[in-house]
């Protein structure tokens, strides 16, 4: 094992460039995953808890008591005594300076200690209400159904349309053919957003604003769907669709029981991708859902951060969850994403 | 699932006659039209279309929707965006806040461009070296780049507000803390930073991807005559790296020129306008506003668009410079 980890370049030790890398790697590491796992082990702060400073990685919060001939849970200090004893207490109120304490095994006796002298008793807690909270509190399962529905729907429509050109543009010979090519491949060029104003016309003519089809629809043909399809179908032999034809098979039945089971892979590089883009695109939903009932997850998050900006805790909370599936996807195929990005250069 | 793969059959079943009828129609060849047909009409009715009538927005005034109903008013639009009366002082201009937006995003494109580079180049050299655990060093980097720009944008602001965890270390460190985001030099700088921190994978992954392709003769050759890390570098690894080299340029700089989603989150272009991009002025003009002044923020993307297309360009002659550099050789 040692002489694994410390093996390198053909020589026994290694060299100080060795030492570089691996320094730049861990602080990489730091960098990139710090803030992330930061937001995420905050999520689980409870409110007062967030409001501390300085902040601690760990969710600790306070102790907290139920004291009989008290209502709330009273919160836990270690603190000094008249004697100069240090008990555990339990804060009644505070005013001033002066906090009135009780001991929890004696309510009855009044304890006043200076606020200097105690020291709040935190333990590890995981908060999972700011998670649970967020269903009742907002309507945050309409926010994470619409996410859901327009990546959904939105993927599976694109796979079908981009594959359908690209199955033409690879397969058939027709006049125009090459024109069309030459225009899918052109709105590549064309980036959404200098074409916003007069989208957002044809849109609320069509009378999808405020509506998720709005954001589905202009987002299933994707010019790099139809390119990457085609690349990819380019490689199946024509003698495959020949001997169908023989059959007498239909070019539809062609399309897909043929060309759509052996295009498999390519077909999965662009169901990831077309996932990521949907549930993370912001801007184009951002003028076409308005009304805060069809919401995102990303436009919910947006609108909450400017307006809630004491509920952090819930903030955090959603963003994480909106997080999670992208992570996940990230976990199970990151060989695929890379490969993928790294070929068709696209993101 | 294979009662769903059932179902998905059935559902392709249905269009079976549909396409039968259409080849009897069009005959075996033309029926590719069929195929890309639904492709195409989306892409002409969200692309082609709103190109088209982008253009008559760009020349109409007025604050109504529908193209018929604005009044025709030439090149006012362009006008209002980019006269100034004195060019050197920009409080002169019509539309300062445009010019100021212009400014912003030549300004954050040009530092941007150079940093990423430069961190992408050394991520990409590190993880292309020998190293334990390429695969999993490879992921750390390229994670962020799939988080959503809100993601991102939250992600950021919980560390930079006041009593975040960039605070606590000034404070630990004895200083006083900071509205990081309120100071408009530092919000500037911080959206450098996590525009970097969000998309360096990316531009590394492509690198990369460049690194490995240079064949290894080439090294062991500049290993039998002992040359110094730096110098394989600078005379091999950098010169056979230019192509991967000039596209990551261009893209940096035709998405920091389009940066929108993340800075508007974490900055909202503020303080003041201190981190508003050309794009959000293009939204706030057409749709964040009480009036919405279509005329104008069609004009301004058109003035994008004219950028954009330069920066294209430039990418064709390079890419074709350093391709004939490469045959020379």
């Amino acid at each position: 094992m040692a002489n694994f980890v410390t093996r390198t370049r053909g020589r026994n030790r290694l060299h100080w460039t060795d030492w570089v890398s691996y320094a730049y790697l861990v602080v990489g590491l730091f960098v990139m995953f710090g803030p992330v796992l930061w937001l995420v082990m905050s999520s689980f702060k409870t409110e007062s808890a967030l409001s501390q400073f300085p902040p601690s990685f760990l969710p600790y919060s306070q102790k907290e008591v139920v004291v009989a001939g008290f209502d709330k849970p009273l919160p836990l200090f270690l603190a000094k005594d008249e004697s100069g004893q240090t008990r555990t207490l339990a804060q009644v109120r505070r005013i001033g300076i002066m906090a009135t304490m009780v001991d929890p095994a004696a309510p009855e006796t009044e304890i006043r200690v200076n606020i200097n002298d105690r020291k709040p008793l935190n333990e590890l807690k995981f908060a999972s209400g700011n998670y649970t909270e967020l269903f009742g509190k907002f309507a945050f399962g309409s926010y994470l159904w619409n996410s859901v529905f327009i990546t959904v729907v939105a993927t599976i429509l694109t796979l079908l349309f981009n594959s359908m050109a690209a199955f033409a543009l690879s397969k058939y010979q027709f006049t125009g053919q090459k024109t069309v090519f030459v225009l899918i491949i052109a709105t590549l060029m064309i980036p959404p957003t200098i074409i916003l104003v007069p989208a957002f016309l044809v849109i609320s003519e069509l009378n999808l604003l405020n509506n998720l089809w709005g954001v589905i629809l202009p987002a299933v043909a994707t010019p790099t769907g139809v390119f990457l399809l085609r690349q990819y179908m380019l490689t199946i032999p024509d003698e495959l669709l020949e001997a169908a034809r023989m059959d007498n098979a239909s070019e539809w039945r062609i399309y897909w029981k043929i060309i759509l089971p052996l295009a498999a892979p390519a077909m999965a590089v662009l169901a990831i991708f077309s996932f990521m883009w949907r549930w993370n695109d912001f801007l184009w939903p951002l003028i076409v859902l308005s009304k805060s009932e069809n919401f995102t997850l990303q436009l919910a998050l947006n609108a909450f951060q400017g307006e809630l900006n004491t509920q952090w805790h819930y903030l955090l909370a959603m963003t994480v969850i909106t997080l999670i599936p992208i992570t996940l996807v990230f976990t199970f195929l990151q060989k695929y994403i890379t490969t993928g990005i790294a070929s068709a250069g696209v993101k | 699932m294979s009662v769903f793969l059932r179902l998905l059959g059935l559902f392709f079943n249905l269009f079976e006659p549909v396409f039968r009828l259409g080849q009897k129609w069009l005959g075996a060849s033309r029926i590719g039209w069929l195929f890309v047909g639904p492709n195409l009409l989306v892409i002409s009715i969200f692309t082609f279309l709103p190109i088209v009538i982008n253009l008559v927005y760009a020349v109409t005034g007025g604050v109504n929707l529908l193209p018929t109903q604005r009044p025709f008013t030439g090149v006012e639009n362009f006008a209002i965006l980019l006269e100034c009366r004195d060019y050197s002082d920009l409080q002169s201009c019509r539309t300062d806040i445009f010019w100021r937006s212009i400014f912003n995003t030549i300004q954050f494109s040009a530092i941007q461009v150079v940093l990423m580079l430069f961190f992408s180049l050394v991520t990409a050299l590190v993880l292309n070296r020998k190293i334990i655990g390429r695969g999993f060093w490879r992921g750390v980097f390229f994670y962020p780049v799939l988080l959503s720009p809100v993601v991102v944008a939250l992600i950021w602001k919980w560390l930079l507000q006041s009593q975040g965890v960039f605070n606590a270390g000034l404070v630990a460190l004895g200083s006083t803390p900071m509205d990081w985001l309120l100071d408009r030099h530092w919000a500037f700088f911080w959206v450098v930073v996590v525009s970097i921190w969000a998309h360096m994978g990316f531009y590394t992954l492509i690198l990369l991807a460049g690194l490995q392709a240079i064949p290894k003769d080439v090294y062991e050759a500049a290993e039998m005559d002992a040359a110094p890390p730096f110098r394989v570098l600078r005379r091999i690894t950098l010169p056979l790296l230019m192509p991967n080299l000039i596209v990551v340029l261009v893209l940096v700089m035709i998405r920091a020129v389009q940066s929108f989603d993340e800075v508007f989150v974490l900055t909202g272009g503020g303080p003041g306008s201190a981190t508003t991009f050309i794009v959000q002025y293009i939204y706030q003009t057409g749709f964040a506003e009480q009036i919405h002044l279509y005329g104008l923020a069609a004009a301004a993307s058109l003035i994008l668009a004219v950028g954009l297309m330069a920066l294209t360009l430039a990418q064709l002659r390079l890419s074709k410079a350093s391709d004939a550099g490469k045959t020379k050789k």
